[in-house]
């Protein structure tokens, strides 16, 4: 058998990412974190029980990376019904959850919605997809006609279907530009008159309903939104906001302490993102 | 000539995924599209059939070779015409048969599990009608019994072993009532066919319900553990399970989760976290289960230990991974059933004996070998199979390519490859990264910190370099669904590689 090698041309287009890239893929986390208490960010991560489907926690791997990659250190707190809460919060990630999941924490939710919604509005940042997302809203009335309440933090309400809506999405937002993801719920979401979508859907992507083209809402410093994908690997311009909302918020200013090594892994990380974020524009839905 | 033509002219074209996705245009909607049409109820409601029923199996025979001779692959399309000429055909056939039909199910491991049943029952002495490797769709099995049958329309087999995807097997059942059935497991997967677990559990509920003998379960996952309320009245229920040691390396789709607190815990040296952590990956121990008539207690390099009906037995098992080595207790635990049900006197021995014989099937841990050496392919189709994958196969002295496609029978979502954890990659590094998706790959293993040395999303021109690099040292592919056929297809190419059973 006679294997025809690739020309060089095509090797060259091909090996983006090459051998001296390896050498600074090595994992730095543990080593260039500088783990003083004045540079700790508290990641809140809701219902990690309950509500992780869909890669979920990419979001968190990568909120966690890249604060290691700046210098800080990710306190990771994982909350569940019946937990304590954590004494700090800076950041707060959830993910969508199967109906189940999601009528299991309802009832704990509405016992931190105080908690939730005034570190909202004091401006932590936030973002919730999917499940989470609608029991930001006022409330999720399912196909069956069941209610479950939500704690308000956008005014938004969310109504069960038949049909799921699923598919890949693309969708552009005045504060991030193009935002990527995957969206698949059941639930038709509607804003109410005044509020913020995240923003608007392209093509065939569906988004909050399917009717009026809007995706996700805002709400202060708040992301909700149907996108996994997951999410922030492949947005890094909506994590770096979370992060740096949340050190500004806790510091005063945001200050990246990094080696060469961890600023040329960063680079890294984005133009792999660039890559795959062009690919996911043009999939099939 | 080229044994995997059929596949190979294919790409995306190949007419077995113009099944997938004619089927899949309503994905949303399993439910209506499912619903078998009103003409094929009356006739099975009466009872009776279309005038030329006994031609059926001559027409689709004939058809069967036409589409041969054309070479147009693809081993669906006989099965799809005659299910819609003459929709009773399925249930006619398989209901004459002696003991009736075992169906398989689940997330992971119906194919290998399948093949093992069929291996066992066959060696016990009885005449088995299986579906080929990844026909599992109904309208597969009608074209492969369209091969089997005679002209008089009768199979000549005593069962019948099936394999059926979860949403088919609901399909399946309304035209015929498994006497047992085996039902492995739920797992995150194709959640943009199904939407939620749950919904996938519900299905296999559904297949519980029509079970007229015996339903065997899983005992170690919840939701398929709990289908043991669906048995009709006199229907048995049987169950397979772990040695409390072993749960550890099957943690529950409820618990992917724990990856993430454990790596924090870990960081942070912190006790609350560590203790969080352990408590919430432990399983219940086996006194809160129900009795399991065969658990695997113990697995060792190719050989492992059942405990079947309270007889511990050791045996050689050419399969790769200790996942495959669980269905293997399915596959025993059914085989049981079934011989103590049939012929009678099932002997725990024979049952061992026959299952070291099973080989995996194709692209579960299958082994091409090319002149650079041995190049293995795993299949991987959803998370917890990938991770079950990575702890079975250790990545040191293997080259490792990952190819990720994203076609409808992929799944069209990237979300799962965050629910898989690729940190055992880092010592190796990963040499090649391919597929539709390869970018997408490529960044979840940058946020791992594993290294990739190449990323080429042009599949068959990727693997051709991998296998072609560093002569000697064995190559592991992991492929999803799509990217599975293709390598094959590009391999094939190299070498003489064995007919996919998919193609022709």
């Amino acid at each position: 058998m006679n294997a025809t090698l690739p020309s060089d041309q095509t090797r060259g287009r091909a090996n983006a990412v090459n051998e001296a890239a390896c050498e600074r893929m090595r994992p730095t986390e543990d080593e260039h974190v500088t783990s003083t208490a004045d540079r700790a960010v508290d990641v809140l991560f809701l219902y990690s029980k309950d509500m992780n489907i869909y890669g979920d926690f990419g979001n968190l791997l990568t909120i966690r990376r890249r604060l290691a990659l700046y210098g800080y250190d990710a306190r990771l707190h994982f909350y569940n019904p019946g937990d304590d809460w954590p004494d700090h919060v800076d950041l707060i990630l959830g993910g969508g959850g199967q109906d189940l999941g999601q009528k299991m924490i309802c009832e704990d939710l509405s016992a931190r919605a105080d908690s939730l919604r005034s570190l909202v509005r004091a401006g932590t940042p936030a973002l919730v997809v999917c499940g989470l997302y609608q029991l930001f809203g006022h409330f999720f009335e399912s196909i069956d006609g069941t209610r479950m309440e939500g704690i308000g933090i956008f005014d938004a309400y969310t109504i069960g279907q038949a049909d799921r809506l699923i598919g890949n999405v693309v969708e552009q937002s005045s504060q991030f530009g193009e935002i990527i993801g995957y969206e698949n719920h059941s639930g038709q979401t509607f804003l109410e008159e005044g509020a913020t979508p995240l923003g608007e859907v392209d093509r065939e992507s569906m988004g909050n309903n399917g009717v009026d083209r809007t995706e996700g809402a805002r709400a202060f410093n708040a992301i909700g939104t149907y996108l996994h994908g997951s999410l922030l690997p492949k947005n890094p311009l909506v994590a770096d906001f979370l992060i740096r909302t949340a050190i500004e918020r806790r510091y005063g200013r945001f200050a990246p302490k990094q080696i060469e090594e961890q600023r040329r892994e960063l680079q890294l990380l984005d133009d792999l993102a660039q890559r795959a974020r062009s690919v996911a524009a043009h999939r099939p839905r | 000539m080229n044994h995997l033509a059929g596949i190979e002219v294919a790409g995306q074209e190949f007419p077995w995924f113009i099944e997938l996705g004619a089927w899949g245009l309503n994905k949303t909607d399993l439910q209506s599209d499912e619903r078998p049409n009103e003409t094929d109820d009356a006739q099975r409601i009466s009872g009776g059939m279309p005038w030329y029923a006994p031609l059926t199996p001559a027409v689709g025979k004939l058809i069967r070779s036409m589409i041969r001779l054309t070479r147009h692959g693809g081993s669906a399309l006989p099965g799809k015409i005659i299910e819609a000429i003459d929709p009773g055909f399925l249930r006619r056939t398989l209901n004459r048969l002696p003991y009736g039909v075992v169906l398989v199910s689940g997330t992971n491991g119906k194919t290998t599990t399948t093949r093992m049943v069929s291996t066992m029952l066959q060696e016990m002495g009885l005449d088995v009608f299986t579906n080929p490797t990844g026909s599992n769709f109904t309208r597969g099995i009608v074209s492969s019994l369209l091969a089997e049958i005679g002209l008089d329309g009768r199979l000549h087999a005593d069962i019948a072993v099936l394999e059926l995807d979860e949403a088919y097997a609901v399909h399946f059942v309304r035209h015929v009532s498994p006497r047992y059935s085996l039902l492995l497991n739920v797992m995150r997967d194709q959640l943009d066919r199904f939407g939620e677990i749950d919904t996938t559990a519900r299905l296999l509920g559904q297949v519980a319900e029509a079970t007229t003998g015996t339903i065997v379960l899983n005992r170690e996952d919840g939701r398929i553990r709990r289908l043991a309320a669906h048995a009709d009245t006199g229907v048995a229920v049987r169950y397979f399970g772990l040695a409390d040691e072993l749960r550890s390396y099957f943690p529950s789709d409820d618990e992917m989760y724990a990856w993430a607190t454990t790596e924090t815990a870990r960081a942070q040296n912190s006790k609350a976290s560590a203790d969080q952590s352990a408590t919430e990956s432990n399983s219940p121990s086996s006194s809160d289960l129900p009795a399991a008539d065969v658990v695997l207690a113990d697995v060792e390099d190719h050989r492992a230990s059942f405990i079947i009906c309270g007889t511990r037995i050791t045996t050689q098992v050419a399969l790769e991974g200790i996942y495959n080595v669980y269905n293997a207790a399915a596959a025993l635990a059914m085989a049981e059933t079934v011989i103590e049900k049939t012929i009678g006197h099932p002997d725990a021995q024979d049952l061992a004996v026959a299952l070291s014989h099973v080989t995996p099937a194709f692209g579960r841990g299958e082994i091409i070998q090319i002149e650079t050496g041995p190049v293995e392919l795993v299949l991987v189709k959803n998370p917890m199979g990938f991770r079950l994958s990575l702890q079975s196969f250790a990545a040191a002295a293997h080259k490792t390519m990952i190819a990720i496609c994203d076609q409808y029978a992929d799944g069209r979502d990237m979300s799962w490859l965050w629910d898989v954890d690729f940190r055992s990659l880092r010592e190796t590094g990963v040499a090649m990264v391919s597929g539709d998706r390869a970018w997408d790959m490529a960044l979840r293993l940058g946020y791992d910190g594993v290294c990739v040395a190449q990323t080429d999303p042009d599949l068959e021109s990727a693997v051709e370099r991998f296998v072609m690099a560093d002569a000697g040292i064995p190559k592991r592919i992991f492929c999803t669904y799509t990217s599975m056929l293709r390598v094959r297809a590009k391999l094939s190419h190299m070498t003489d590689v064995a007919d996919a059973g998919v193609g022709r």
